[in-house]
C-alpha cells in the first residue's frame, strides 16, 4: 500500500528512541516560480539568498516578540521532546519540537548572538549553510504548526511561530513550499483553495438542493452571493464536494433552514481557510482575510459564521478582528465571527431546532479535538469552550458518544497529522506517521469503548483522516462531519420554507 | 591592598555591571519587539486578572512542566526553590542590621543548599541517560549546570565544613556598597565561590538564563483570551493598514 513502513498500532503510545536523520529525505515539492510570484515572493532561489535569509530573520526578530523570545528561553530541558506526534511516528530527533526550533536558533546564535559569535561550538551555533537549509525546509514542513508542544513548555514556547517564521523565510528568499503557496494563489485569483470558479460553485449548490430535496422532501435552500440575508456563511471549499465534509455542509443548511434564518456563501469567499498563516505571512494571512470583509459589505449581512474547518477557526477567532477589523457594520449582538457550532449551540439551547438523536443509534461516536480549535482559540464564553461546545452539539443528536483517552483530547489533543500544509501526496509519509499517536487512541476507543465513528470540525482533520485511516486497518467512512451527525438527527417538516430576512433566533 | 582584593573588587564591578545593563536592555528588547497576533495557548483567561493568575502559577509551581514531565518538574522546582531560599538567606551579607525575616529564613535557607544541589545534580543525570536530552544538549548546557553545581558545593562547604570568615567578606561588600574598598578575605573556597558567582553573573545575559525575564513576555501565556471581543493591532501592522485596504 506504500512505499514506506507503516507503524504498527501497538498498545499505548510509545516514546521511541532517537534515529538520527531516518526522516531527512522527506521534504514537499518545491513553489514553482510562478507559483512564488503570485504571492509576491523571489521566483527561484536568490543567488545572495543566504544573506537575504539572515536579513529576513532580522527583520522577522523586530516584528514578532514571540519569536525574540522563544529564541533566547529555551533551556533544552527536554519537556517538549516527547510532545510531538512526528517525533512519536517517525523516531527522528529532529521531529522533537525543541531540535525543530534548534535548526532556526542554531543560526539566529550564529548571526544574532555575541556568545554564537564568539563561541560557536560551545552554544551549537551554525552557520547557514546549504545543507542548514535543506534541513529547514524539509523538517519544518514536518511540523503541522498544531501547538501542542507550546501546551508542555514551561515558557510557552511554540513551536508553531518558529516553523512559520522559518516558512517565511525560506519563501522570501525564492525557496516556498508549491502546496500552499499555489493554494494561495488560487484564493487570489479564483476565490478558493481548490479553483472552484463560481458557476460551478453554484452548480454545485443546486445539486445539493436537490439531493436534500430527494431526501426529505423539504427545500432546504444553499444560497450563493444572495444580498441583504442575515449571515455570511465562510466554510472551507472541501465542504462543497468532499466527503464527509458535504454531509456537513448539508447540515449547515438544515440548521439555517430550521432556525428560520436567512444565509448565503459568497462566491468572492468561498473559503474559510487562510493559509497565509500556514507560511507565517502576516501580508498574505491579510490580503486572505480581506476578502471576507470585502464579501460581508458587498451582500450586506449582519452576521459571519464560520463552517467546520480548524486552522480557518484560529485566524477567524484569533486574528480576524485584527486583520480586517473593525466589525462595527455587523450585529454586535453577535459574537463576530461566529462559529457554526456556536451558532447550532445556542439554537439547541433556546430548543429551536427539532432533533431525534436515535436517527445516529447506528454508531458510537468519539470527537477528534482539531490542534487549531483547542490550542488557538475558543467557542462561547468560557475557556475551554471549545472543548463543551462540539461535544454538546454531538450529545444532543447522538445517543452514544465516549470520549478517547484523556492525554490525547482537549488541550492535549494529538494534530490529525496533516494540518499545517502538510495535506499534500508528496508528504504522505509524514502524514501516516504523524497520524500514529491519534490512531492509537482511537484504536483503543474501538477496542474498549466500541466506538465506530469519529466526528471532527476541521476540513484539513476530515480529508487527512479519510486517506489515513484506511493504513491502519480502519475504514475512510469512520471519519464524520459534526454536522453530518445534525443533519442525521434533524426533523424537517415538508412545506416548511425559509423566509429570507427573518430573524427568529432571538 | 592584595593583588587579589583589587581583583575581585573590579571583578564585582564589572560583573554587576554587565548584568544589570545586560539584563537591562534585554528586557528593554522584549518589551518594544511587538505582538502582532494574539496567540495564547488556549484554554486561557480572558481577562487581565485571570493572566496574572496564569503567570503566578507558571513561575511558582511551574504549572506547565507540571502537566509534561515529572521528573523534570520535580529536579526543575527542586533547584529552583532551594536556589530562592538560599539566595534570600545571602541578603544577610548585604544587609546591616540583617532583615528579621531573613534571619528567620537562616535555617531554612541553609539546608535549602542540599535541595538545590540535589535539582542540579537530577538535571544532569537526565542530561546524561535520556537520548532525547542527550542529543539536544550543547556543551554550554552542561557546563552551566556544572557552573551551577560548582556554586553550590563551595558554598554548602563553607555553611557546613569550613566556614568562611563572615565578618570579613561583609566588610569586603560594604565596602564595595559605599566606595570604601575593604581587603578580600582569601579564603581558597570562598575564592571559588565567589569567582563562579561573577562568572554567572556575566553570563547571565548571553545565556539561556534569559528564560528568567523571558518567561514573562511569553505572548502564549502573557495574552488574554479576547480577539473578538478587542481590536488588537501592532505598530508596524496599523502602518500596513494605512497603507492601504
Ligand atoms: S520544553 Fe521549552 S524550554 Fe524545554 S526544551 Fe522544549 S522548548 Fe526548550
Ligand atoms: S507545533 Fe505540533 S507539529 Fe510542530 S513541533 Fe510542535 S507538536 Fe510538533
Amino acid at each position: 500500500m506504500a512505499d514506506f513502513d507503516v507503524p504498527k498500532i501497538k498498545e499505548d503510545i510509545i516514546v521511541p528512541k532517537i534515529h538520527p536523520g531516518i526522516m531527512e529525505q522527506s521534504g514537499p515539492f518545491v513553489a514553482k516560480p510562478e507559483h512564488q510570484k503570485d504571492l509576491g515572493y523571489p521566483e527561484k532561489l536568490l543567488d545572495n539568498w543566504q544573506e537575504a535569509a539572515i536579513e529576513k530573520m532580522g527583520e522577522l526578530l523586530k516584528k514578532y516578540r514571540s519569536l525574540k523570545v522563544f529564541m533566547d528561553s529555551c533551556v533544552k530541558c527536554g519537556a517538549c521532546t516527547d510532545k510531538c506526534h512526528y517525533y512519536l511516528g517517525t523516531s527522528d530527533p529532529k521531529n522533537m519540537p525543541v531540535a525543530r526550533q534548534d535548526l532556526f536558533r542554531k543560526v539566529y546564535r550564529r548571526y544574532f548572538t555575541l556568545a554564537g559569535k564568539y563561541f560557536p561550538k560551545l552554544v551549537g551555533a551554525v552557520d547557514l549553510t546549504e545543507d542548514v537549509l535543506d534541513d529547514w525546509y524539509n523538517y519544518y514542513h514536518q511540523c503541522s504548526e498544531c501547538r501542542r508542544c507550546s501546551v508542555y513548555c514551561p515558557y510557552g514556547i511554540d513551536t508553531a511561530e518558529v516553523t512559520m517564521a522559518a516558512r517565511e523565510v525560506m519563501a522570501s528568499v525564492g525557496k516556498g513550499q508549491k502546496y500552499s503557496n499555489e493554494i494561495i494563489g488560487k484564493v487570489y485569483k479564483i476565490g478558493n483553495n481548490l479553483g472552484l470558479p463560481e458557476p460551478a460553485l453554484i452548480d454545485t449548490l443546486e445539486g445539493l438542493e436537490e439531493e436534500v430535496f430527494e431526501d426529505t422532501e423539504v427545500e432546504v435552500k444553499y444560497p450563493v452571493d444572495k444580498k441583504g440575508v442575515e449571515v455570511l456563511l465562510i466554510t472551507p471549499s472541501a465542504d462543497f464536494f468532499a466527503e464527509p465534509h458535504v454531509d456537513g455542509l448539508i447540515g449547515y443548511g438544515k440548521v439555517f433552514h430550521q432556525a428560520g434564518i436567512s444565509w448565503t456563501l459568497s462566491s468572492k469567499a468561498s473559503e474559510a481557510a487562510n493559509f497565509g498563516l500556514f507560511i507565517g505571512s502576516y501580508e498574505n494571512m491579510r490580503r486572505i482575510a480581506l476578502r471576507i470583509r470585502e464579501a460581508a459589505i458587498e451582500l450586506g449581512v449582519k452576521r459571519i459564521i464560520f463552517g467546520e474547518c480548524g486552522h480557518a477557526w484560529r485566524v477567524a477567532y484569533s486574528f480576524l478582528n485584527t486583520l480586517a477589523g473593525p466589525w462595527d457594520f455587523l450585529d454586535q449582538r453577535y459574537p463576530i465571527p461566529q462559529h457554526i457550532i456556536e451558532f447550532t449551540y445556542d439554537l439547541i439551547q433556546k430548543d429551536k431546532l427539532k432533533l431525534d438523536p436515535s436517527e445516529n443509534d447506528h454508531m458510537t461516536l468519539t470527537f477528534h479535538d482539531s490542534c487549531n480549535v483547542a490550542r488557538g482559540s475558543r467557542m462561547g464564553d468560557k475557556p475551554g469552550g471549545q472543548f463543551e461546545l462540539p461535544r454538546a452539539v454531538i450529545k444532543a443528536v447522538c445517543n452514544n458518544y465516549v470520549d478517547m483517552r484523556p492525554d490525547t483530547i482537549g488541550e492535549g489533543t494529538y494534530c490529525c497529522g496533516g494540518g499545517g500544509g502538510l495535506l499534500t501526496d508528496d508528504l504522505m509519509e509524514v502524514r501516516v506517521k504523524g497520524a500514529l499517536p491519534r490512531m492509537t487512541a482511537l484504536g483503543q476507543a474501538v477496542e474498549e469503548m466500541g466506538v465506530t465513528h469519529m466526528a471532527a470540525i476541521c476540513a484539513i482533520c476530515k480529508s487527512q483522516f479519510s486517506k489515513v485511516l484506511p493504513y491502519y486497518g480502519f475504514t475512510m467512512d469512520q471519519i464524520v462531519s459534526v454536522h453530518q451527525l445534525v443533519s442525521n438527527a434533524i426533523l424537517l417538516e415538508p412545506g416548511q420554507k425559509n423566509e429570507p430576512g427573518s430573524n427568529s433566533d432571538d | 591592598m592584595s593583588v587579589l582584593s583589587v581583583f575581585f573588587v573590579f571583578l564585582y564591578y564589572v560583573a554587576t555591571a554587565i548584568l544589570f545593563v545586560g539584563l537591562g536592555y534585554r528586557i528593554w528588547v522584549y518589551f518594544k519587539t511587538p505582538a502582532p497576533l494574539k496567540i495564547p495557548t488556549t484554554p486561557a483567561p480572558t481577562t487581565v486578572g485571570g493572566v496574572v493568575l496564569r503567570m503566578t502559577r507558571e513561575v511558582t509551581l511551574f504549572e506547565s512542566l507540571f502537566k509534561s514531565n515529572k521528573w523534570i518538574w520535580l529536579f526543575g522546582w527542586l533547584f529552583h526553590f532551594g536556589l530562592l531560599l538560599v539566595l534570600l538567606r545571602h541578603l544577610r551579607y548585604v544587609t546591616e542590621p540583617v532583615w528579621w525575616w531573613v534571619t528567620m529564613l537562616q535555617p531554612f535557607g541553609k539546608y535549602a543548599s542540599f535541595a538545590m544541589v540535589l535539582g542540579l545534580l537530577g538535571l544532569l543525570a537526565r542530561r546524561i541517560v535520556v537520548d532525547r536530552v542527550r542529543y539536544i544538549s550543547s556543551p554550554s548546557d552542561f557546563l552551566m549546570l556544572l557552573l551551577l553545581l560548582g556554586i553550590g558545593l563551595s558554598g554548602m562547604l563553607m555553611t557546613f565544613a569550613s566556614k568562611a570568615d563572615i565578618v570579613s567578606l561583609k566588610e569586603f561588600l560594604f565596602g564595595m556598597m559605599s566606595f570604601d574598598l575593604q581587603p578580600f578575605p582569601g579564603q581558597p573556597v570562598l575564592v571559588i565561590h565567589m569567582l563562579l558567582v561573577a562568572l554567572l553573573m556575566i553570563v547571565f545575559p548571553f545565556s539561556k538564563l534569559l528564560h528568567a525575564p523571558g518567561v514573562f513576555f511569553s505572548p502564549t501565556r502573557n495574552q488574554v483570551d479576547n480577539p473578538r471581543e478587542k481590536r488588537h493591532v501592532a505598530s508596524w501592522a496599523a502602518k500596513l493598514e494605512s497603507g492601504k485596504r
